[in-house]
């Protein structure tokens, strides 16, 4: 017995080259991008620095953060939210048609290509970019964050659906059309009922997403609580960011509960 | 039977022998009623107007126009910061994520017995994980100073936090059959874990570290914002100048950038899983 454990033993694959290879490419990659560390140096003492911002935000300033007008923290965070939400169904409504074209199941190779081409080059473009083509349509605010919003949405989401049309089983609506059922009715109980739950779970998702990303529109004054944050922190008003920061932590946390909670009642059917 | 059941009777069917079914009434509805407020109140805080969007939507291609035909000259100058880019979030995302493979282990129930350690791991991964990656790499400029250490900074920041919780999550779907098997035969257990669970989790753990740097390579694009380096850095210089042409060779080199890495990576992937 022992001995032919030992046999086994000795002829165990040896990928020593293999794996030497890998670690020669990884830490060669390593130091190639290492070079390019580079600093300009700080003005004030780095940590000294540091222990202020974390001194501020242990500290947040409790009137700003309950301040329920306006231009107090509850209020940024509902604004955050409704550009989040409504940007994630803009883009959610946008990813549909371009998923549908991308989906190498339905439409022939070529186009197939195209639109994911298409989808990659919307993906590329930062989203400040597209903040100041809004802000040129809409005007600064929440207005043309949503519509940013909703634009960088579209690359994500559409290529999960992508994958969820990819995986559709195509028995299903066979057997409607066996049965008799027309091109409506074999939509709506052969496709939609396996679509609509993928759909809706990477929407959620995303709209997970949103919320924490809506700092970048602030950067380009498209609304939320992006624009007081960078404010406040350019300022050294650090108690400030603390409050904003306090209020975003404590609202993506829910955020998160709760769609996590519905994603899992999705997926479960 | 819920309440909502109580009130929207169900449907009865009598089948041809004679049992009866119900079918629940559908909840469509009430989810429907649900999205529709939020819609409500979220378009009257945005202000959301379709009437202003369909008048005006044509600006929105005008700096679209202007930035094609892309100035070729300038595609000297993008060579050397779209690199940096490159290599700030390679660095940052390698080196977050093999600072977060511990503290996995730590946040998963089947390797760490400790109640107390794994709710305080998870608890920090996902603090870090609400931080915004701007206000990370805005507090490491002025930390480390502005250029690209501030970046790979941030970038590390975000991928331990995001590496970090896929990795626990998938430690903890592992097979721990052959884990017990070699603690039995004397292994200790770092011993055990480096053999019976790093070959089941590593195909994922990579796959997630490749597609973690695909979508750094892209942030990074933003990063120089606040002057943590890289792309970003002259993309925001040429906006602010309206030098929109400059500004679509930035996009294109960083385009044909993504495309090759999302490509290599795409392949990488496919081979590990």
């Amino acid at each position: 017995m022992n001995q032919r454990i030992k046999e086994a033993y000795e002829k165990r694959p040896r990928t020593w080259i293999y794996h030497l290879a890998i670690a020669i490419i990884f830490v060669g990659l390593m130091i190639w991008s290492g070079t390019a560390v580079e600093t300009a140096g700080t003005t004030m003492d780095g940590g000294e620095i540091a222990l202020n911002i974390i001194k501020g935000i242990f500290q947040p300033d409790l009137s700003f953060l309950f301040n329920l007008t306006t231009k107090g923290v509850p209020y940024l965070m509902l604004e955050t939210i409704c550009i989040a939400f409504l940007g994630t169904i803009v883009g959610a409504i946008l990813s549909v048609p371009l998923a549908f074209i991308s989906a190498s199941n339905l439409t022939p190779k070529p186009i197939a290509f195209v639109g994911r081409i298409i989808i990659m080059a919307v993906r590329t473009i930062p989203a400040v970019v597209y903040g100041l083509m809004f802000i040129r349509v809409t005007g600064p605010g929440p207005f043309a964050g949503l519509l940013t919003m909703g634009v960088c949405s579209v690359g994500m989401i559409s290529k999960m659906y992508i994958e969820a049309i990819e995986d559709l089983d195509t028995r299903v609506v066979e057997s409607l059309d066996a049965a008799g059922c027309d091109t409506w009715q074999k939509i709506r109980y052969g496709i939609l009922p396996q679509l609509l739950p993928n759909f809706a779970s990477t929407a959620i998702y995303r709209f997970d997403i949103n919320l924490r990303d809506a700092t970048i529109l602030g950067m380009v004054g498209a609304g939320g609580f992006g624009a007081p944050l960078i404010f406040a922190m350019n300022s050294y008003k650090w108690n400030e960011a603390g409050a904003i920061l306090a209020g975003l932590i404590v609202l993506i946390l829910i955020i998160e509960y709760i769609s996590t909670q519905i994603r899992v009642k999705l997926t479960r059917g | 039977m819920s309440i909502y059941d109580k009130i929207f009777k169900p449907k009865v069917y009598t089948l041809p022998n004679g049992k009866t079914v119900e079918k629940k009434a559908s909840r469509m509805p009430v989810y429907f009623i649900l999205v529709f407020l939020m819609c409500a109140v979220s378009v009257k805080v945005t202000g959301f107007d379709m009437k202003i969007l369909s008048e005006r939507i044509g600006q929105f291609f005008v700096i679209l126009g202007e930035m094609f035909p892309p100035n070729v000259s300038y595609i000297e100058k993008v060579w050397s910061p779209l690199f940096d880019t490159i290599k700030m979030s390679l660095l940052g995302s390698a080196l977050g994520a093999l600072l977060s493979v511990p503290f996995a282990m730590l946040a998963s129930t089947n390797v760490c017995p400790n109640k107390v350690v794994v709710s305080v791991i998870r608890v920090m991964f996902s603090l870090i994980r609400t931080l915004p990656t701007l206000v990370t790499a805005l507090v490491a400029t002025l930390v480390f100073g502005l250029g690209t250490l501030a970046g790979t900074f941030a970038i590390a920041v975000f991928s331990f936090a995001y590496i970090g919780k896929l990795t626990y999550e998938e430690i903890e779907t592992v097979d721990m059959g052959a884990f017990e098997a070699m603690e039995a035969m004397g292994a200790t257990k770092a011993r055990a874990f480096i053999s019976a669970i790093v070959p089941q989790v590593l195909p994922f753990y990579l796959s997630n570290c490749l597609f973690n740097f695909e979508g750094n390579v892209r942030y990074a694009a933003v990063l120089g914002y606040v002057g943590a380096g890289g792309i970003g850095l002259i993309l925001n210089e040429k906006i602010s100048w309206r030098e929109y042409s400059s500004v679509g060779t930035v996009l294109v080199a960083l385009f044909i950038a993504v495309f090759i890495i999302e490509s290599i990576s795409r392949m990488l992937r496919k081979k590990l899983v």
